[in-house]
């Protein structure tokens, strides 16, 4: 197709991945809400709307009508860049995610991703490095020691658990051969006797998935891996001194962040948007985005029932289980993985 | 076009890297300093070599430059002072002018005299335009033509790691 057209359908699919992404987060806080109060034995927002499905928009208009106060003594040009960072980073990981199969709209043959690199997961990998920095500079910009403790926690937390997600995915990369997002998808597309997909979580990579889990939870800052933001422990860590939309832009980034882990882990290990495809053309279309979606809301379920179940880590056991227990065990995983590949 | 990306990206890195002299407070240079790393990853993709480029954002502004960071917000280093009597432009441009002279010098007398036709390079570098910046290219290099560089870099730098513990232990 002619770079004009090219443009166009990107522009588009940026416009709705931002929009569903931006209601998704939304959402998410009212669907965490919800759980945690349904398995406290209590019901959650349920005044604002029926079931409370309008309670997002009432905290995105407290969020707007907050006083926006920045205090004197933080240092500004990095105070206010911070935020920015952090949301940037998170909405701009979700462009390498494929959601669905090549589609044919009219004459136009595009696939169901933003931009299908052939680095796709190092993109996400380099990104979620970048994000490091958002919590870092925001801690520090604070000049407040809460802020800067909280920060410094959570980065070092951010840094050694990106080591063992990174790691973790080296036996998926194997198995795959390739970097690409669609390709690690194709390859595990069909079924073993006709009903056993062949997903990498079934190819053998539980193992991984289990340490890329812990290890996501860990890099999103979320229980059992929230030392660093709990009101008890730090007043509010690196976001005590932030305020209004500053701080609804750090809490964005944190939900978005949980998404792309989400969406992440149907892809790498659940085989994306594979699952029984039947019926007229329409729905034929439809189906594989349905799938990833259902996989993808399973996940942030799972997050969500994890958070209201588990206590929080301490710091040194925080540390201690990422060095000495996940990283030997991913690379255990990559040495097994590699040997039974060449074994064949 | 690719002339015009090349010039773009070029300037941000120069830019970033003159920034990274002019600001007073380190914080600012440290941030200058991944701006430049940044534009060099956009410079390799640029360059067709896709895979170095990632691998330079996760190492080089995400991890190394994180250090840089904890460096400065640890030591809690102030705006610099300025010296009473040097002109800031003259020691911002001094050293780097200084060097480009030299390597504008450098440059201007081994072409005249033949000796930049000598390659450093090893056998498997110019096969082919379609088997270059991939992962699997590069992982064919490292791991079968250059194996033994690759896990003596390795050593070094578990080396370098036990250094660094030993000399910031405590003396019990």
């Amino acid at each position: 197709m002619s770079i004009g057209t090219y443009i166009l359908v990107s522009l588009i699919k940026i416009v709705v991945v931002v929009f569903v992404l931006l209601t998704a987060v939304a959402y998410t806080t009212l669907a965490e809400r919800k759980v945690v109060g349904h398995i406290q034995n209590r019901w959650g927002p349920s005044r604002v709307g029926p079931f409370g499905i309008w309670q997002p928009l009432a905290d995105g208009l407290k969020f707007i009508f907050k006083e926006d106060l920045t205090p004197p003594y933080v240092y500004k040009p990095i105070y206010l860049l911070a935020p920015v960072l952090s949301l940037t980073v998170a909405l701009t990981a979700i462009a390498v995610v494929p959601i669905g199969p090549w589609v044919t709209i009219g004459n136009i043959h595009t696939p169901l991703q933003i931009a299908d690199v052939n680095i796709g997961l190092l993109v996400v990998l380099g990104l979620t490095g970048i994000g490091v920095y958002g919590i870092a500079l925001a801690g520090w910009s604070s000049n407040s020691k809460y802020s800067m403790l909280g920060s410094l926690r959570a980065s070092a937390q951010m840094v050694s658990y990106e080591v063992a997600l990174g790691l973790s995915l080296i036996g998926v990369l194997i198995l795959s051969g390739s970097f690409s997002l669609r390709e690690i998808v194709d390859a595990q597309s069909g079924t073993w006797l006709g009903f056993i997909p062949k997903w990498n979580f079934f190819k053998g990579q539980f193992v991984a998935f289990f340490i890329y889990i812990m290890a996501a939870y860990a890099e999103t800052n979320r229980i059992p891996f929230d030392l660093a933001e709990a009101e008890t422990e730090l007043v509010a860590g690196y976001h005590t001194e932030y305020s209004s939309m500053k701080f609804a832009m750090f809490f964005m980034a944190e939900y978005a962040n949980m998404f792309t882990v989400a969406c992440l882990a149907t892809v790498l290990f659940f085989g994306g948007w594979s699952g029984p495809v039947f019926g007229p053309a329409l729905l034929r279309a439809c189906l594989p985005v349905f799938w990833f979606l259902l996989k993808v809301l399973t996940f942030i379920f799972i997050y969500i029932w994890v958070r209201a179940t588990l206590p929080r880590f301490r710091y040194d056991q925080l540390m201690a289980f990422g060095w000495k227990f996940l990283l030997p065990l991913a690379v255990a995983n990559t040495m097994v993985t590699a040997l039974v590949v060449a074994l064949q | 076009m690719h002339l015009v990306l090349f010039l773009i990206f070029g300037a941000l890195c120069v830019g970033g890297a003159i920034n990274l002299l002019a600001q007073k407070h380190p914080i600012n240079s440290a941030l200058s300093l991944i701006v430049v790393m940044g534009s060099l990853a956009l410079l390799y993709l640029l360059l067709g070599a896709e895979f170095v480029a990632a691998v330079q954002i996760i190492v080089y502004a995400g991890a190394v430059m994180v250090l840089f960071v904890f460096v400065i917000m640890l030591l809690n280093a102030g705006a610099e002072e300025v010296l009473p009597h040097a002109s800031r432009v003259a020691v911002m441009l001094g050293v780097p002018g200084l060097i480009l002279g030299l390597a504008i010098g450098i440059w201007v007398i081994s072409r005249y005299a033949g000796l930049d036709k000598i390659s450093i390079g090893g056998p498997a570098i110019m096969n082919g335009a379609e088997s270059f910046g991939n992962p699997a290219s590069v992982a064919r290099l490292l791991f079968r033509d250059f194996l033994l560089p690759f896990e003596v870099t390795s050593v070094l730098i578990l080396i370098a790691i036990l250094g660094a513990v030993v000399l910031a232990r405590r003396e019990e």
